[in-house]
């Protein structure tokens, strides 16, 4: 019986009139990995944002293991500690090293001396291949780089599940694939994670299932084989297409 | 609260004598620190190196030291060489060459900003340097210092304040007259304190109003990035 | 007297200058960067207050200001004139430093913040650790034309008879009859306090500032 870590029960977002998605439910199990697709505007970002409390949703509920985090009175800080969160456009602190970013939550939040927290930080740091670059700062390293930093500084944290918000969509082409590298890697050492990514060659070969969204409603979710080979609605099928068309030469020129 | 109120009406009509001695500061210092100011951005932008020099020199000068010392030296110290003004010349003369130092500074960032294409585009047609500064790059960096410079008007204004000091018979003069007769420096001053403030507000909307007016579709600062 | 003496007459003046800006200026940045603070995460009302003290605090010229807060704290409390005066020259300054905090609050806050909070930091922590560090390096350079501003005023305290710069430039003088020389000392002065300064914080501004490769 696989053990869910992250439960989404009938969630509904709107900002003002605007409703952005509408009794959505989502169940990520321990060690999977959940890809999101689907097109601009259609709330991905927001279930992301939602999950990890940067935003609050207007009904439904939210389990991290057998917590319920959108409870009333729930520590949010506490929670976001558990959660990783990898931005599109990294979100480096620009005024600290490296290491200085994977080190300020463990300090700060954690609360580790700066010994073991420099400590843990290089650990990090290293596992994304990004040791010998602890002391540059975000302006010095290379848009790839900054995003595994991001990683990293996620990491860093031991989440229980890790968030990625188009991880790879602003970089330029040839810097995608060392970021992909890096997520692949952490997906085989049974990190639990829910990418939204346009990157169909990770989808295909790291996801466990794929999650199609449209105008704020799950069209359709299955296995890479089932979503690519035998969707179940035109809709999908059509998307899937769309998208590798556009994405296949740009993650060509990524290899 | 009442007695307070009563001020403008005691001395309602002194503080609008004042407050006209106070715009018309205000008018003939932005004059004067215009054409000044111009001439200044010129020198700086296109004179021979020389001149930048100087321009550059006089820019710093003015702007960094107080005003009131440049008005003490105008008023007090000049006569020693023979060259005395009035009070009120010799605030109009602080004021304007106060202001044209930071006038040229608006004017200079635009002309910068319309930068060496058009003027090239300008001599490229046959004009002159000047020719091409006059018809080509001034109209256009006027236009788009505007909203830089539309803060120049507000804070002369109240620049103007401190001109009382050599006995300019303006506001800021009617009020401490108003508050030696009272001896309620602190009502008095904060009357004053309110004409100011409909000045500066009435002059904010007015300068606002003429930008949107005189606004040329795509031309800004802003969207030129 | 020689011009040794008249010159060092008024250069002694410097003390009191340099001291009333350097009450002025962190008062100032004291009371700004908490009302900074209160504008951009106080909520709606706090924003609307900040807001009309800083249109009405700007909005006065800086003499008014100082003379109406000059004469009401010397009716409150028994403070000397350099006191009355720094303090006020600190409280009209206030608010325009606040205006100065905000924007550099304003252009950092948003996503720094929200990724701050997104590792677990509370909202203390992450204006504390992530965005105020940043922010003051923003603020340096509009903070540098301040301060040359508030040395240039401090100048105004001459009329609450504090023995600055300038005022024993009047003195001198008035007793030598050199006015002109009298002002243009104290000019040069001022103009060196000022050059220096500014110097001073451009410095800093590049030792702070974060490396990056363009
Ligand atoms: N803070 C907000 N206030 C109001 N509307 C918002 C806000 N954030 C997002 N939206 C709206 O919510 C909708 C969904 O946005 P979201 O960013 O979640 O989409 P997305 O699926 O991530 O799209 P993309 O692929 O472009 O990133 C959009 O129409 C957006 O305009
Ligand atoms: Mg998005």
């Amino acid at each position: 019986m696989p053990k869910p870590i992250l439960t989404i029960k009938n969630l509904t977002k709107t900002y003002g009139q605007n409703v952005i998605f509408q009794n959505l439910d989502l169940t990520v199990n321990e060690g999977d990995t959940i890809v999101i697709i689907g097109p601009s505007g259609t709330g991905k970002s927001t279930l992301l944002r939602c999950v990890n409390l940067l935003t609050r949703p207007n009904e439904g509920q939210i389990w991290l293991d057998d917590l319920e985090i959108t409870a009333k009175g729930t520590d949010e800080d506490q929670v976001r500690q558990h959660i990783g969160m990898v931005f599109q456009n990294f979100l480096l602190f620009n005024h600290l090293t490296a290491l200085g970013n994977v080190k300020l939550g463990l300090t700060r939040v954690k609360h580790l001396s700066d010994e073991e927290a420099t400590e843990k930080a290089l650990h990090e740091l290293s596992r994304v291949g990004l040791a010998d670059r602890a002391d540059h700062y975000p302006g010095q390293l290379s848009g790839g780089q900054q995003q595994r930093v991001g990683i990293a500084r996620a990491l860093a944290m031991d989440p229980r599940v890790m968030l990625f918000d188009e991880p790879t969509s602003a970089l330029d082409p040839e810097l995608i694939g060392e970021v992909l590298e890096v997520m692949r890697k952490l997906a085989l050492d049974g990190m639990t994670m829910l990418v939204v990514t346009h990157e169909m060659g990770f989808a295909r070969e790291v996801a466990d299932r794929i999650v199609f969204m449209e105008k704020g409603y799950i069209v359709e979710e299955g296995s890479p084989d089932e979503m690519f080979n035998h969707p179940k609605f035109d809709r999908t099928r059509e998307f899937l297409w769309k998208i590798t068309e556009l994405y296949g030469k740009k993650e060509k020129e990524a290899e | 609260m009442l007695t307070w109120l009563g001020y403008f009406e005691r001395f309602g009509k002194n503080f609008l004598r004042g407050a006209g001695v106070t715009l018309e500061l205000t008018a003939v210092g932005l004059a004067i620190g215009f054409v000044l100011g111009l001439m200044l951005a010129l020198a700086r932008s296109y004179g021979p190196k020389w001149l930048q020099r100087a321009a550059a020199a006089y820019i710093a000068v003015f702007r960094g030291t107080p005003l009131l010392v440049q008005l003490f030296i105008i008023y007090y110290g000049l006569p020693e060489l023979g060259i005395a003004f009035s009070q009120n010349v010799a605030a109009y003369l602080a004021l304007g060459l106060n202001s044209a130092a930071y006038q040229a500074e608006y004017l200079r960032g635009s002309i910068n900003a319309i930068g060496a294409a058009q003027m090239e585009a300008g001599r490229s047609i046959g004009l002159s340097k000047w020719q091409a500064i006059g018809y080509v790059i001034l109209p256009q960096a006027l236009r788009l210092a505007l909203p830089s410079w539309s803060n120049e008007p507000i804070s002369l204004l109240k620049t103007t304040a401190i001109v009382f000091l050599i006995a300019v018979q303006d506001l800021m003069a009617e009020g401490k007259r108003a508050a030696t007769t009272t001896f309620d420096f602190v009502g008095i001053y904060l009357a004053v304190a309110v004409v100011y403030l409909v000045m500066v507000f009435a002059l904010d909307a007015l300068l606002k109003f003429l930008e949107r007016k005189t606004k040329i579709p795509g031309m800004d600062i802003e969207t030129r990035r | 007297m020689d011009f040794g003496q008249f010159l060092s007459y008024i250069a002694s003046g410097t003390v009191y200058t340099v001291g009333v800006t350097l009450i002025a200026l962190p008062a100032g940045l004291l009371i700004g960067t908490i009302l900074a603070l209160f504008y951009v995460y106080g909520g709606k009302a706090a924003a609307r207050v900040m807001n009309l003290y800083s249109t009405i605090f700007r909005g006065i010229p800086p003499v008014v200001l100082l003379f109406i807060l000059f004469f009401a704290v010397s009716k409150g409390i028994n403070l000397s004139a350099f006191w009355a005066g720094s303090l006020s020259l600190g409280v009209v300054s206030s608010a325009y430093q606040m205006e100065i905090v905000r924007g550099a609050l304003l252009s950092v806050s948003g996503d720094q913040l929200m990724a701050a909070r997104a590792v677990g930091l509370s909202r203390m922590q992450a204006i504390r650790y992530v965005v105020l560090p940043q922010a003051v390096r923003l603020a340096i350079p509009p903070w540098s034309n301040e301060a040359a501003i508030v040395i240039k005023d401090s100048s105004l305290v001459y009329a609450l008879g504090v023995p600055e710069i300038l005022r024993r430039a009047q003195l001198i003088g008035a007793s030598s009859q050199q006015y002109l020389l009298a002002y243009l000392s104290a000019a040069v002065i001022y103009f060196l306090l000022v050059s220096l300064t500014t110097r001073m914080l451009n410095h800093l501004e590049q030792k702070l500032s974060i490396p990056s490769n363009p």
